[in-house]
């Protein structure tokens, strides 16, 4: 099939559908509003459903109802609406219910404001909503990705009955690309036994709700749900195994990391970068082959280096970790190459 | 009100003595075996008192998060439109935290079925003040009096009133009378959503005893004598009915 | 790679310009990313999108020193015009940007009277095209011929045919 060129965002929507979402609902924020326009029109052609709520929280709990019932669902929204989307979040996760997530992250604290940013990897990765919970997190770096990242993280949901986030970013949501979308599937909202439907007389009836009311074993059960989670580490390596520092970035960095790594080996400058593509978890098996690395620095949008923190513990601090990130303005190749030079002069002797 | 209890309800053995919520789900539970969709019926039911009866149906039930049962309920339907869908909350859940989530699905008109329990203050939290709390009525959060300065008593059912949906009622759960109307008015609402037109949404008044310190009858006639001046009795939407 | 800017007011399709660019490269087997101005860049009014072009993986889709500027007002050429790579390329737009303007002696300056040419042809909304095949025609990023089919085959997916649109491109590749 022929190349479309399209947007991020649009391509997220596009290849929702063609892994079988048929449920969307959501609120507008910039800058993942294309998502919700896209399939304002697009859910109907193929006989789905899209609602836009009146807030994110009517939007993510809609979502969880239509995840109950058994449909791959479907909501997005962006910095000050992905708070809001916590507190489903969370409930999806107590009662073990798949769905996809996508916050197309923009900058700052509070309104902030509409610019590209990744100052959601804390709230991403950590669980971000009340209780004790982490959920896969996905990170495209591409419209490409975007596209093949949407059956992924169905797939990782359903396997898990957890909710996967899509991290995404407002550059990846703008920027248009040539993609090759994925076949247009269907899903059956009875593959799965648990999904509420009617209870047929003498059944026992489906009940959604916390586990923690109804498994005895409870925390065991967890415990093996989220050591199986973490085997799902996912990341890629460029020419990072003979860097002397390695770049770690994600997302929209990730490509100007990567046309640093470009323009310090064009000088002979020994950079390397890796990328993790599940920030959670995050691929610690990606730093063993950073065999000759002195110094590791991660590439962020934000102010605080939030993943710095996942590096240090990554190379259970044998190596110094610094980051170098922006606010309001994109990292620069040229800056990147110079910080990690004087990484290197400051530690490789 | 039938002598034999319904098979689809199990029990109602947790709610507290004189309680409504005990009634409220039995009516539930009669109205769907007459209408036979106990097989198809999905309900949602909100945390605290609501949620004891996600152990007391016979249905696939989905425990929603504090006020937000109407979305998570039209979430269901969207996804299977031949399950009637039931949600089943509280005031606050319906008029305090979960009130966008009320407003705007009766705006959008979905074809869900709401039941609320009015019994004027929160209840699984010890009693605390609700939106519906009546002026002076002493509550955890209100020791001496609701001051009607400060807090106004918000009857739900007259914001809806004037909303283009399929059904909206509200009975009380106190004496043969009372009940034999909020079992009439339950099983319009649900007829109306397998009817297809739309948000039907049922209040009912409800003693809570427990929490209005009060012993079951003296907690009925709070219901019956106080609360009604407030929350007046009856039918007020009825698309394609009689009024 | 080849790096290219368009930039003008909103409304002059100047994002749209820069599609037909990114959407032809695709076509003819070519990596390219499209990325429009976005957030504070779009206060005051400018559009402009930075569209790269090449053989491989692009990396970043940002330009720092592009190689082509269409510049389709005056304060376009004040933002970008010292940025373009010596032996760069600026199209300006010959019907908006004094034509007593001085420009850089490193660099290629074409001016495309583009509104004036596309009323002459028929299709005065056609004015980026004309840009088009002036950019075609000075720069070696297309062949007009190829161009020409690409920009039909972009109007026909949106369900828009015009024969003039091809006269646009080739009234500006003789400019």
């Amino acid at each position: 099939m022929a190349k479309e060129l399209m947007k991020g965002n649009e391509a997220l929507a596009e290849a929702a559908i063609r892994a079988g979402c048929r449920f969307y609902s959501g609120y507008p924020i910039t800058p993942q509003t294309e998502i919700l326009e896209y399939l304002s029109w697009r859910m109907d052609e193929v006989g789905g459903t899209f609602v836009q709520t009146e807030s994110e929280l009517a939007g993510i709990n809609m979502l969880l109802g239509a995840a109950a019932a058994g449909a791959r669902a479907l909501t997005s929204s962006a910095g000050p609406g992905f708070s809001l989307n916590q507190e489903g979040i969370s409930y999806l996760v107590a009662a073990d219910l798949p769905a996809v997530i996508i916050d197309v992250m923009r900058i700052g604290t509070g309104l902030g404001d509409i610019a590209q940013g990744q100052g959601d990897y804390w709230q991403l990765t950590r669980g971000g909503g009340h209780g004790d919970y982490r959920t896969i997190v996905l990170a495209p770096a591409s419209v490409q990705e975007n596209c093949d990242m949407m059956e992924t993280a169905f797939d990782l949901a359903e396997k898990y009955r957890h909710p996967v986030l899509i991290a995404s970013d407002a550059a990846i949501g703008q920027m248009a690309e040539g993609v090759n979308l994925p076949e247009l599937r269907e899903h059956n909202i009875d593959s799965f036994d648990w999904a509420v439907r009617g209870c047929r007389h003498g059944d026992a009836p489906r009940k959604i709700q916390n586990t923690y009311y109804t498994r005895p074993d409870y925390v065991e059960y967890l415990r093996d749900k989220y050591a199986a989670m973490d085997s799902e580490q996912r990341w890629e390596s460029y020419m990072a195994d003979d860097a002397d520092v390695v770049l770690v970035a994600y997302g929209i960095s990730s490509r100007v990391a990567k046309e640093a790594v470009n323009e310090a080996r064009a000088e002979g400058f020994r950079l390397g970068l890796i990328r993790p593509i599940t920030l959670w978890p995050f691929p610690n098996r990606a730093f063993e082959e950073c065999k000759n690395a002195k110094a590791y620095m991660t590439v962020e949008i934000n102010i605080l280096g939030q993943m710095a923190d996942d590096v240090r513990l990554a190379v259970r601090d044998t190596r110094p970790v610094d980051f170098y990130g922006t606010f309001f303005g994109l990292p620069e190749s040229d800056v990147i190459v110079e910080k990690a030079k004087a990484m290197l002069e400051k530690e490789g002797k | 009100m039938k002598l034999k209890a319904p098979e689809c309800v199990f029990s109602s053995a947790g709610f507290c003595p004189g309680c409504g919520h005990g009634l409220a789900s039995r009516l539930v539970g009669e109205t769907a075996e007459e209408l036979n969709i106990v097989e198809k019926l999905v309900t949602v039911v909100d945390v605290a008192c609501c949620s004891f009866n996600i152990d007391y149906w016979n249905f696939d039930t989905i425990m929603a998060a504090h006020g937000r049962d109407i979305p998570t309920a039209v979430g269901v339907k969207h996804v299977r439109p031949g399950c009637p869908v039931l949600a089943y909350m509280g005031d606050g859940a319906a008029y305090s935290i979960g009130m966008a989530e009320t407003i705007h699905a009766a705006l959008r008109n979905d074809p869900v079925t709401v039941i609320v329990i009015n019994n004027s203050v929160f209840g699984m939290t010890g009693g605390q003040m609700a939106p519906t709390t009546l002026p002076g009525e002493r509550t955890a959060t209100s020791p001496k009096g609701k001051d009607p300065a400060r807090y106004g008593t918000l009857s739900g059912v007259e914001l809806l009133k004037g909303m283009d949906i399929a059904y909206l009622a509200r009975a009380e759960l106190v004496g043969v009378g009372g009940m034999a109307k909020a079992k009439r008015y339950i099983k319009k609402a649900l007829e109306h959503q397998l009817n297809g037109d739309g948000f039907s949404l049922v209040e009912l008044l409800s003693p809570c005893p427990t929490n209005l310190n009060l012993p079951p009858v003296k907690a009925k006639q709070f219901v019956h004598e106080e609360m009604t001046k407030y929350f007046p009795l009856g039918e007020f939407i009825d698309k394609g009915g009689d009024k | 790679m080849t790096e290219i800017i368009c930039a003008g007011f909103g409304g002059q399709g100047v994002l749209t310009t820069g599609l037909i660019i990114a959407h032809s490269a695709m076509m003819l087997g070519r990596e390219v990313t499209w990325y429009p101005s976005y957030g504070s860049e779009m206060r005051g009014g400018t559009a402009n999108c930075t569209i790269k072009v090449n053989e491989g993986p692009i990396a970043s889709p940002y330009s720092k020193a592009p190689d082509i500027v269409c510049a389709l007002n005056a304060p376009a050429v004040d933002k970008f015009e010292a940025s373009i790579k010596p032996g760069g390329w600026l199209f300006v737009n010959d019907s908006l940007v004094d034509k007593d303007r001085v420009y850089r002696e490193d660099i290629n300056v074409v001016r495309v009277p583009m509104s004036e040419v596309a009323i002459e042809c028929g299709n005065p909304k056609g004015a980026n095209l004309v840009l088009l095949g002036a950019v075609a025609a000075h720069t070696g990023l297309f062949k007009l011929d190829e161009l020409d089919e690409q920009v039909t085959e972009y109007f026909a997916r949106k369900g828009k045919i015009n024969p003039k649109n091809s006269d646009c491109l080739h009234a500006g590749a003789r400019l």
